[in-house]
Formats: C-alpha cells, structure tokens, sequence
C-alpha cells in the first residue's frame, strides 16, 4: 500500500447514506470487448443483450392474457374476478385471446410487431413452492432435480472461460452480466461463484481501500475472506466500468414515474447505451402473489393486479422506446417469466392460489411478432386442484434465446441446458440461424391444423390417441388435472406419416386428462375424459 | 487438527473469549471478553447457557395511529399493545413495525446470554413472515415463545410450534381440515423443522398426507389472542406411517384434547427417529461453527452432538454446552471463518463500540433508532421477522456458498457504507444521534499511549483474523504517527488528550487518526469474518 493511496482512504471522506433505503439495487457479471474476441467466443460473436424480468410470486396467467376463446369457462373459473370481454384488450389478427385492460403498452407493442406471447410455459410435475419452483426456473433443472449453477451462469462460464480469476482483461472489460437487486440469484450462479454483480445505484461508487492484503490462511476462514479479497476487486473494477458507461448517457426517453420496474429498466438502456459489452441484464419486481383482493370488488378490471400489470406493461413499453430513441433496439430482447401461474379457480378471497403453467411475453425489435401455443383449455366442472398443463416447456425458451438470439453453437447450447430442448419461433427468420417453417403456429387464429385426435372421450379404459408428425422429433405425454406429468408415452425421432398408439388410463381416477404432442416446433394439448 | 469433541485445553485468552462471544452473541464488548477472560472456559459456558437473564418487557405503543379506521385509543402511549386484539390493518402494520424495533432493543441490549443469538436461530429454523401472519399479537406471542424455550427443550418447543397462531397463519395450519386437508405445515414440520433432507430422510408423501390429517382441526382466535382445537374439523380416522416411522400407527381420537393427543403421539415418533437430533445438529453446527459438515465433521461433531441431545430427552443445553467446550470449536481452522450476518454486523457495531441510545424512558427516540438500524439489516437482506421464506435465511442452508450469500457487489459496498457512516457521521432521530465515540472506545482500552499495543488490541478485537506484525507496524506509521518513525509521536499526543482533552487543536488529532484506523479495519474484509 502506498502512503498516497493510504491517506486517501484512510481520512473519512464523508459519504452519503441514501436517502431513500428502499432504493434499487443493481449487480453486474461480464461480458467484454467482442471485436477482438470474435472468433474466441463459442457464441457470443455479437453485440446481442438479453434482458430478463423476474416477476416474482406467480403471476395469474388466465387474468394476464384473457382465454376469450373458451370465455364461458373462464368466467365460470373465475366467478368474481373475471375480466369482461369487452375490457379486455384486443390485438391486431387474434380474435381468441386479449389482454388484461391495464396492458395497454403491451398490447402496443404487440401490434407493431414487437411482442410475442407464448402459451402455458411450465414443466412436467409442477412443484407449488415459491422458492422451490424459483429454483427450478433459476436454475433451469427438472422438477426434482437440484442443481446449484444457474442457467445464465453456465452459459457464462461456457462462453467466458476462466472468469473470474483471468477478468477483467482486454477482451472483456466489462461484467459479463448485471443484476439489478440486492439479492443473488441462482440464474447467474456459476460452478464455482456467482458470474455477474449486482448494484443499487450504477452513478454510486464505493471506494475500495487499497489494503495491504496479508496471506490468507489455510483455514476456513481464509476461504472466506479469499472470497471477499475477490469480490472486492471484481466490484471495485467492475464498479469504475459501469461508472463511466453511466455516465456517457445524458438523455433518455421518458419512463413513467413511481414505478420500480421502469426505475430498473432505465439504468439497464443507459448501461448498454452507455458501451457495456454485458449480456444478461436481470430485474426483478414483486408482489404477484395474489391469494387475495387480487381484484377489486365490484370491478375486476382494477386492483392489486391490475396495478401489477399495468406497471409491467408500461414499464416494458417506455423501455422498448428509450431503445429506440436510443438507437439500441437491434441489440435488445428481453422476456418475463414468474416462477408459476395461478390455479384455475378463483379462491373465496378475491383471489387466486398457487397454480401451475402460464404465459410468458418475449419483447423487442427482432422477436417474431405473434403467439405460440393455443388458448389454455379449462375444462368443465373444476376442482380446486386443477391446475393448466403446460404446452411448453420454460427451457426451450431458455434454449431458444440462447441459440436464436445469443447464437450460441449446439454444444454450448447442451452444455448449458443439460439435454435437448425443443426451439420455437421467437426470433426473426435470420437472427441468428432461426428455425423456420413456423408460420402456421403464429396466429391462434390461423391454426387448423389437427395433431392428435383422441377418442374414445369420454373413455373408461383404453384411450386410442391418433398423431400426424411431419417427421424428427416427436414426445407424447399424458398430463393429469393437476397439471402433473403422468406418462411419457414416447420420445423419439419419427418418419413423417400419421399413426395411433392406446393408453391404457384403466388405473386413473375418473377426471380431466391432458394429452400433451410435441413435433418439432408443433406442440398441441388436448383434453380428455376418463369415467 | 482432527474433529473432536473432547474439551478444549488451549489458552483461554482474549481470542478464544472472543471468538466465543462472537459466535454466541452479537459482537463483542469489551467488558464482556474482560468478564469471561475471568472465568474461565466452563464458567463461561455455564454462564452463557443460564437462564437468569429475565425475559424483555414486551415492546410498547410509540407509534401514532393517525391513518387508522379503528385507531387503538384505549392503548396509551408508553404502554404495551400485545395484549389488545386489534384487527385494523393499519394498527396491525403499525405495530409490526413495532415489533421489530422492540426486537432489535432487545439485541442491542442483550446481556450476556446465548439466548438472543438463540432466538434467532429458531427464528431462521421455524422461519416465518410477519407480513404473511400479519397480526402483531400473534407475531408478538410467537416470538415471546420462541425466545422462552430458546434454551430449553426441544420437543416443547416443537409442540408449541405446531398450536402456535402465527404458525398456523403462515402455514395454512387454520384452513387443514378434514373435508379438505391442507399439507403446507405437515410437509414443512417433517422437510424443514424436524427431520430435514439429510440421505437417512426417509419419510413418505403419504407421511405428508397423514400427518396433514392428524394437524386438522385447529383455529385462531384472534380475540384471545390464541389458537384452539376444533374437534368438528378433526379427522378422526387412524393415521398409519410408513415404515420410516417404523409403521407408527397414530389412533384417531375424536374428543375435545383429540388434536393435542394426536400432537404428542407425532411428535414423540418424529423424535424417536435417528434422523431428527442428528438434522438440529447439523443446523446447529452451521449455524455456530462454519458451513461445510465433511465427514469427518459428521462422524466426529455431529452424530456424538446428536447422541448427547437424545440422551438428554432433547434437552438443548448439553449438547451446547459440548460443543462451545470443545477443541473443534475452538480449532485455529474455524476461528474467524463466519461471514457476518448483517445482524452480527449492525448489532455486533453497537456492542463493540458500545453507541449509546437515549435513556430507557424516551422509548419514542430510542424506537426511531432501533428502527433505523432495522432498516439497515433490512437493506443488506436480513430483514428480521420477515425471512424470504420458510426455509429461513439462504446463508445457512443454499449449497454451494452459503455465507457467502450474504455478499455480493451491491451489499458489501452497503456494508462499507454503513460501517464508516456510523464511525464518522453518525444516524440521527429526533435530534438524537447514534455514532461511534471514537475517544470513549480508546480510553477504554489496555494501553492506548502505546500505538503499538493500540494497534494490536484494536485489530484484535475488531477482526475475525489477526493482522500481521508489518501490516500493523505500516498502519502505525501511516496513521497514528503520521508518517513519523517515533512513537513518541503518538504517546506525546494522547497523554496530551488525556491531560487536556479541552486542547482542541490535539484533541481532533486524536480523535481523527483513531477515526482513521478503525475506518480502515472496517473496510478490511477480515472486518467481515466472524
């Protein structure tokens, strides 16, 4: 330590205590300069940036995303919180789905052909926990499989290599991602330590004392403050970084004010505006855990959720504009996701209870604009146990950004996702090297195309599922009314041709079943009903 | 050094005290470590296992109702409030807020006791959210419990838990009834309460399902201020378990003490399996010691801490006892490898330079600033009475880093941040300011004319890891010599203090090469070690 740098740090220096302690907190990982790194990186050849909103609690997808197409159902489900039909919110070429009214940013954005909806996202054998299911997603694992990396960490450690000991250094300056928040998510957790930063307030810089750093010992503790010595410098280095890249931004479009997600959402335009080379950006905003007074009494279109939702849709949208306005929108996409939905059927409390799969919204310039996945089916004579089965699972978005918009190669995408998902439609033809051949499964509206026919219905004993696969990879499932994988009947490469298998369902208490096909990019859920 | 449990025979000195009291309370005062120093390692456990401390006077209405649709009037300012059943949410939210400024006074000025420390640890095991219980008497009540059985027995404490009204808020236990039965509490009593996770965790889902039958029928009050049995909502058929519990068939009793009956039969079965003491001990273990359980520890700590505890009917304070006398505890290989909690942190400063509050009966001023230092806890992500779940804290339970969860880049610059504030500008409510008396802490010391000694003993007591010789030697000569080699530098200057401390011009020469060094300990990252 020099006595320079000593005195420096050493005399007080007066610092502020902000004001308001219920402030934002922001935390960063690293990317870097890419145009010396391009033929280096096994996926990150481009300037592209991923924004992630966490929507924390479980956001009720059926008042999210009206189902119009089986409106009688859904208000027989949702008896005193229901959205009118005429309230909802309608988008341009879709007559079978709206918007919850207070969405009208979204729904903007969706008519300029930046928004996608994708359908009933969630994962065989749902599981009801909050911090349970947030795992799961965080870590993108299967229902009953604990994992301690994350799935943005993997991805990180795959394509930086040796982060972070060998980091920050000419070809990657900057954090390889940021996380807007004081807590550590375990999406970004890496082998071995977490794979970005976090921080409140990216104009705020602590700094950190240049200690003289005595060796550390061979002890438990000196793992620990190893730990610390590097967190120090990460964030002392990475902190100037974000400083200064903050700093270059003078203005922005406008935001709307008292709203958290939008507060988020600036810093993170600014960052990238600013130069960060950082790939993942994550925010968070809470509150969707609506087990009561999720609407209003009298009128569903307002309350608790309403205001949820209305604060999410603006926010997403004057985002989307300060893009533009900044001139960044090319390198942007961003998605939502909540660790579940809500159970089919309201509750006594003007509210809805822990449930299970639920829409997801994919944003920006270069999403394919449009839905995937059909209207959820809520069947007749509800219980309070059933629960949506799911149509898609949450990792193939996962895997679909990650090739389709990050353009990371089949191995790293392996390495990453633990297995094989199945990609859909997201991203331009030509974004990276887009899957194609998905336009029929756009529009709800447009799809005719029959799948699977399932007969008898009602049965009693042996179901006879018909199924048309153009070929390749081809999974079929039987879901029960809880939203629960039962059977995977097959999961296998096919011929093209059309072919029929029996499901012998004679065991299975009477009620509604799901039979869940997947051909490639095709997906198709139906219902049935044992006796 | 391997794993034992046999009884430490090393140096009782100011590092083991220490290291004892940091682990067993919040921080170290300086007249704590001189008193167990003077007692030696048996006394000191005994006295910090006894139970003579009385329990806190229940916090009081400081707070102004102004909002409230049904304001509490027949409370008078000053006096208590857990006692009124009060249903107003904006009274409810008023005096949660109220509790947990209460709780940080009783951390602030706890004696010296293992049971605050205690307190919280059960807090963090049988984690619940004040915001999700929402009344403040039953979050009062359950904590009053909490604390009463902190050092007592185990099985007491988890009967009480399963009749407890927050609980029953908060897992559902109100809503389990027989028509419809509810498994949130029955789940979390066997996964997260009792037995735990561990590879012998063997019970069922059909385990789950019965015992969500047996707990069905109880309800609050929240008139009285407690829960009851309901026996019309009881399921009164058997309760058959799987083989883990030795096929333990629960009889259905179907009368008026059929819900606390079935209660002891659980929980006497939860208990006579191997599994439960040797899950406490694990909690235990990381809790008190460090993190990593290797096998060695689990053979050596864990399983002959787990026997004790049976032997003793689950009685907590043998196993302790054990565990704060052994070699283990007190092995150079887990002093100082804790990551404070941000309580450790925040009350662990109050203690250590003992900042002073207003006296006892300006309870509204002294209530401002328990709050703020609530708020700070809060900020750096413990925020107490409201965990983020039911598995409590992530620092004592998410593999792989566990402390280390309570770091990252934007709360360890927080914590810098609030350290040096508290040192050199101090939290200010009501005109009354909570900061660090720099020159009171000095004076207190052995020998504070003497830079090096100064030096030695302040890193000691600060620090979860000593310093070397040259790193304090440079400290010496950047800071209290100001870049002089004498150290009559510094003696002249502080016997002037002391002498005169009304010579302004030395007095703030003093005051601000102190503020200096202990500025830079806080900011070393063995500032964050425990």
């Amino acid at each position: 330590m020099s006595r320079r740098n000593f005195l420096k740090s050493s005399i007080p220096a007066g610092f502020m205590i902000p004001s308001s302690i219920n402030g934002i907190g922001l935390r960063a990982y690293d990317a870097g300069h890419q145009f010396l790194n391009n033929l280096l990186l096994p996926g990150g050849e481009n300037d592209r940036v991923l924004v992630i909103v966490q929507l924390n609690g479980g956001n009720d997808g059926l008042n999210t995303v009206i189902p119009v197409e089986y409106f009688s159902k859904y208000v027989n489900a949702r008896k005193n919180i229901y959205i009118e039909e005429a309230k909802s919110l309608k988008l341009s070429g879709v007559s079978k789905i709206g918007l919850h009214p207070s969405m009208t940013g979204l729904q903007q954005l969706y008519n300029d052909g930046k928004l996608h909806i994708v359908q009933s996202v969630g994962y065989p054998q749902p599981n009801f926990s909050h911090f349970r299911a947030t795992d799961i997603w965080m870590g993108a694992s299967d229902s009953n499989q604990v994992l301690n990396t994350g799935w943005i960490g993997r991805y990180l450690d795959e394509i930086f290599p040796g982060f972070p000991s060998e980091y920050p250094n000419a070809t990657m300056s900057d954090p390889l991602a940021i996380q807007i928040g004081s807590v550590t998510s375990l999406a970004l957790q890496g082998p071995t330590q977490p794979m970005g930063l976090s921080i409140s307030n990216p104009a705020s810089f602590y700094n950190f004392v240049n200690n003289i750093a005595d060796p550390a010992p061979k002890t438990n503790a000196g793992k620990e403050l190893s730990y610390i010595r590097e967190l120090s410098r990460q964030t002392q280095k990475y902190g100037e970084v974000i400083k200064v890249a903050n700093s270059k931004v003078s203005t922005q479009n406008v935001y709307p004010t008292s709203n958290n997600l939008a507060d988020q959402l600036k810093i993170v335009a600014r960052l990238i505006k600013g130069g960060l080379k950082t790939k993942i950006y994550m925010v968070n905003f809470g509150g969707f855990d609506t087990h009561s007074s999720q609407t209003n009494s009298g009128d569903s279109s307002s309350g608790k959720h309403a205001t949820l939702l209305s604060t999410v849709s603006s926010a997403i949208k004057a985002f989307q504009d300060d893009l533009g306005f900044l001139g960044i929108e090319d390198r942007v996409m961003g998605m939502t996701f909540s660790e579940f939905g809500r159970r089919i059927l309201g509750n006594n409390s003007l509210g809805t209870d822990h449930g299970s799969a639920a829409p997801l919204f994919i944003f920006g310039k270069s999403v394919q604009s449009g839905v995937t996945g059909t209207t959820p089916l809520i069947p007749d004579n509800l219980t309070v146990n059933d629960n949506l089965p799911y149509q898609y699972d949450f990792r193939s978005v996962y895997a679909t950004l990650l090739s389709n918009w990050l353009c990371v190669n089949s191995t790293v995408l392996n390495q990453v996702m633990l297995k094989d998902f199945q990609q859909l439609p997201l991203t331009k033809p030509g974004t990276c090297s887009v899957v194609t051949n998905i336009n029929s499964q756009q529009n709800p509206d447009s799809d005719q195309r029959q799948l699977i026919h399932l007969y008898p219905n009602p049965f009693h004993r042996t179901l006879t599922i018909e199924f048309n696969t153009s070929g390749g990879h081809t999974l079929l499932q039987v879901i029960d009314g809880s939203g629960k994988l039962l059977n995977t009947i097959f999961d296998r490469e096919y011929s093209p041709g059309k072919f029929r298998v029996d499901f012998n369902g004679g065991h299975l208490p009477a009620g509604v079943y799901y039979v869940r096909f997947q051909n490639q990019v095709f997906q198709q859920v139906k219902s049935v009903l044992k006796v | 050094m391997l794993p034992s449990l046999s009884s430490y025979k090393g140096p009782w000195n100011e590092d083991a005290v220490k290291h004892l009291l940091r682990r067993t309370m919040f921080g170290a005062k300086r007249g704590d470590i001189n008193l167990f120093l003077n007692l030696g390692l048996s006394r000191s456990v005994l006295k910090l296992l006894e139970d003579a401390e009385a329990l806190p006077n229940p916090p009081l209405k400081e707070y102004t109702p102004t909002n409230a649709a049904i304001p509490d009037t027949n409370i008078l300012a000053g006096k208590t409030w857990v006692n009124d059943p009060s249903n107003d949410g904006t009274i409810l939210s008023l005096r949660r807020a109220s509790f947990k400024k209460w709780w940080m006074g009783t951390l602030v000025m706890q004696g010296a006791s293992l049971r605050e420390k205690m307190t919280l640890f059960w807090h963090n095991h049988f984690s619940t959210e004040a915001d999700e219980v929402r009344n403040s008497q039953f979050i009062y009540k359950h904590f009053n419990m909490l604390r009463t059985n902190a050092l007592g027995n185990v099985k007491t404490l988890v009967k009480e838990i399963c009749t407890d009204p927050a609980m029953l808020v908060y897992l559902n236990g109100q809503s389990n009834t027989k028509g419809a039965p509810d498994e949130n509490f029955s789940r979390e009593i066997q996964e997260l309460f009792v037995i735990g996770k561990g590879v012998g965790a063997n019970y069922t889902e059909s385990d789950v399902k019965e015992a969500a039958r047996l707990f069905t029928g109880w309800r609050n009050n929240s008139t009285q201020i407690n829960s009851y049995f309901d026996n019309a909502r009881h399921d009164t058929g058997n309760k058959q378990f799987s083989s883990f519990y030795k096929n333990k068939l629960i009889t259905g009793r179907n009368n008026s003490t059929a819900g606390i009956d079935e209660i002891n039969d659980f929980i006497n079965m939860l208990f006579d399996t191997n599994e439960a003491a040797l899950f406490l001990c694990r909690k235990l273990y990381i809790w008190f010691v460090y993190y990593n359980i290797t096998p060695e520890v689990e053979s050596a700590i864990i399983v002959p801490m787990a026997k004790i505890l049976r032997d003793n009917n689950y009685n907590v304070k043998p196993a302790l006892s054990a565990l704060f006398s052994s070699e283990h505890f007190y092995d150079e290989m887990n002093r100082g490898c804790q990551i404070k909690s941000p309580v450790d942190l925040i009350v662990g400063m109050v203690r250590e330079f003992e900042i002073s509050f207003s006296s006892l009966d300006n309870y509204t001023v002294n209530y401002g600033l328990w709050n703020q230092l609530v708020s700070y806890c809060n900020f750096l992500q413990q925020n107490i009475g409201d965990p983020p779940d039911v598995s409590g804290w992530k620092a004592y339970y998410q593999v792989p880093s566990y402390y280390e969860y309570w770091l990252n880049s934007d709360t360890l610059p927080k914590r810098l941040q609030y350290s040096t504030n508290i040192l050199s500008n101090g939290y200010t409510f009501s005109g009354f300011k909570m900061i660090v008396d720099v020159l009171s802490y000095s004076r207190k010391l052995k020998s504070p004319g003497d830079p090096n000694k100064l030096i030695e003993e302040v890193s000691l007591h600060l620090l979860g890891l000593p310093i070397s010789a040259q790193h304090r030697d440079q400290l010496k000569k950047d800071i209290l010599l100001s870049g002089q080699s004498e150290d009559y530098y510094w003696s002249g200057a502080w016997d002037t203090y002391i002498a005169s401390p009304s010579n302004d011009t030395n007095t703030k020469y003093v005051k601000n090469a102190i503020t200096s060094l202990i500025r830079y300990f806080l900011e070393l990252p063995e500032y964050q070690l425990n």
